[in-house]
């Protein structure tokens, strides 16, 4: 199943179970109370790093639904996360797939090891994707990424949309399992050029299985 | 102990031919990769005498029994939940609400308790540092957990949440099982919220569903072999942590509580086999 379809059957799913599943939950809905335990439990925590202990309005929507979210706020949420994408201001989307591939491979950076930094921090693609048959240790929580430009015969508007999934997959996908790389700051543009040419580039290894 | 560096050697070999033969692989042998790390991971488990945390166990049963700290006693006084000096069966109880402290506790917590109480330990050096670097050996406390936790081999998961903290720390748990945070948007769930996933070749548990919650909670804590030590469910949860790119949690902190309460209850009724085995 796609992703689009996979959101579609969930935002089903959640109309027709939103009543019986929700009996089954027990939660602790008083942001403030789960706010203190955060803190609390991460006292080696410095000031610039407690936003990381609470997500934005979007986060809070998509933890409150269990990632299943009703029509409309899924709408509202594809609209917000839409207008924080960056574009090069060349406009060319398309960098170089020999980096990308690097990047796909890396899952360095944000870690509380990885300070000071000793390298950019990677985009650890291959965690969750399958992307090319040469790399057989690859995960399945997102879907196979394999001949991925190839399928979408390399047209201009799918590198775009490309770029948009990686830059900020909610914008596509409200809700999406994937990280908000370029909104959150986890990858640059020009990382996010290389990604989109390993994924669009007719000679990358991902379209020559 | 050479025997058992021995299997784990020639089980990690396996797992390197293995893997070195598909080198060139296709799409097709995926399968069979599987079942060569399914064959890695059963090896591993067909002895329990080849798993190097039984060493950990019986170093946790020395450290019990041996008088430490500042007041030179032993832990043989401390209350696990069943009353003092008790240990069959209680791990299989935890977490739960000790009156003594006002909060609910898991056994690492409940250790640390004690050592702190019983034995004079200072809280702050013993939160120092608490897990293990890779290749090190579980710290004290760890060993001392796992020896708690393997005298519960053969039980199942039976604690009751029945009073109003451990109702709490429940619903706790399953609110922030759910809650994304970080730079990386990832809650529990992002990971372990659906069967059959995995991360690289690592499988994931769905936690979620009865089944595969009490198989892997049963294991915990358990040798791994990529650090070559012994991992308790507090350092497993400070790992999943760092993953999230948070910062580092506290051990015992009522975070980690409620989320290892949220699930040892999807757990319950499973059946605990200390140490497992892990990659």
């Amino acid at each position: 199943m796609s992703e689009g379809s996979r959101t579609r059957f969930v935002v089903l799913a959640y109309i027709a179970f939103a009543g019986a599943s929700y009996a089954q939950q027990m939660e602790v809905t008083d942001e403030a109370r789960i706010d203190a335990a955060m803190h609390a439990a991460f006292p080696k925590a410095s000031p610039d790093w407690l936003s990381r202990l609470k997500g934005d309005q979007t986060m809070r929507a998509c933890s409150k639904s269990r990632d299943a979210l009703p029509a409309e706020v899924a709408r509202a949420i594809a609209a917000r996360e839409s207008a924080t994408i960056q574009y090069p201001p060349d406009g060319r989307l398309i960098g170089d797939w020999k980096k990308g591939e690097r990047l796909a491979q890396s899952g360095y950076g944000l870690r509380f090891t990885d300070y000071p930094p000793t390298r950019e921090n990677g985009g650890n693609c291959y965690a969750c994707h399958q992307l090319t048959n040469e790399e057989v240790s690859y995960g399945t929580v997102g879907p196979s990424l394999l001949e991925y430009g190839k399928i979408r015969k390399f047209s201009e508007a799918e590198a775009k949309a490309a770029y948009d999934k990686i830059y900020n997959s909610h914008a596509t996908f409200p809700c999406s399992l994937m990280p908000r790389f370029g909104t959150n700051g986890v990858l640059t543009i020009e990382q996010i050029k290389d990604l989109v040419a390993l994924l669009m580039s007719p000679e990358s290894p991902v379209n020559r299985p | 102990m050479k025997s058992i560096r021995n299997k784990v050697c020639a089980a990690a070999l396996a797992l390197i031919s293995a893997l070195a033969g598909t080198g060139q692989a296709q799409q097709s042998s995926n399968d069979s990769i599987a079942r060569e790390l399914d064959t890695y991971r059963s090896m591993m488990k067909s002895d329990p005498w080849s798993n190097p945390g039984m060493l950990d166990v019986d170093r946790g049963q020395a450290l019990w029994k041996t008088p430490e700290g500042p007041n030179n006693v032993s832990l043989e006084q401390c209350d696990l939940g069943l009353g003092p000096g008790k240990v069959d069966g209680a791990f299989a109880t935890l977490p739960r609400y000790f009156t003594d402290a006002d909060r609910v506790m898991d056994v690492e917590a409940r250790v640390l308790w004690c050592m702190e109480k019983l034995q004079g330990f200072e809280r702050v050096k013993l939160l120092t540092r608490p897990h293990p670097s890779a290749g090190m050996p579980v710290k004290d406390l760890g060993a001392i957990a796992t020896f708690v936790a393997y005298r519960s081999n053969a039980r199942s998961f039976s604690a009751t949440f029945s009073h109003p903290k451990e109702k709490e720390a429940l619903a706790l748990g399953e609110t922030l099982f759910f809650r994304r945070t970080g730079p990386m948007d990832f809650a529990c769930s992002t990971c372990h919220g659906e069967s059959g996933r995995r991360i690289r070749l690592q499988p994931l548990p769905f936690f979620s569903k009865a089944e595969e919650a009490r198989k892997i909670l049963g294991e915990w804590p358990a040798y791994r072999v990529s650090t070559a030590h012994v991992m308790t469910m507090q350092h497993r949860i400070y790992d999943c942590f760092w993953q999230m790119r948070l910062p580092e949690v506290e051990l015992g902190s009522d975070i980690s509580i409620a989320l290892i309460s949220y699930l040892v209850k999807q757990a319950d009724g499973g059946e605990i086999k200390i140490p497992g085995m892990k990659r």
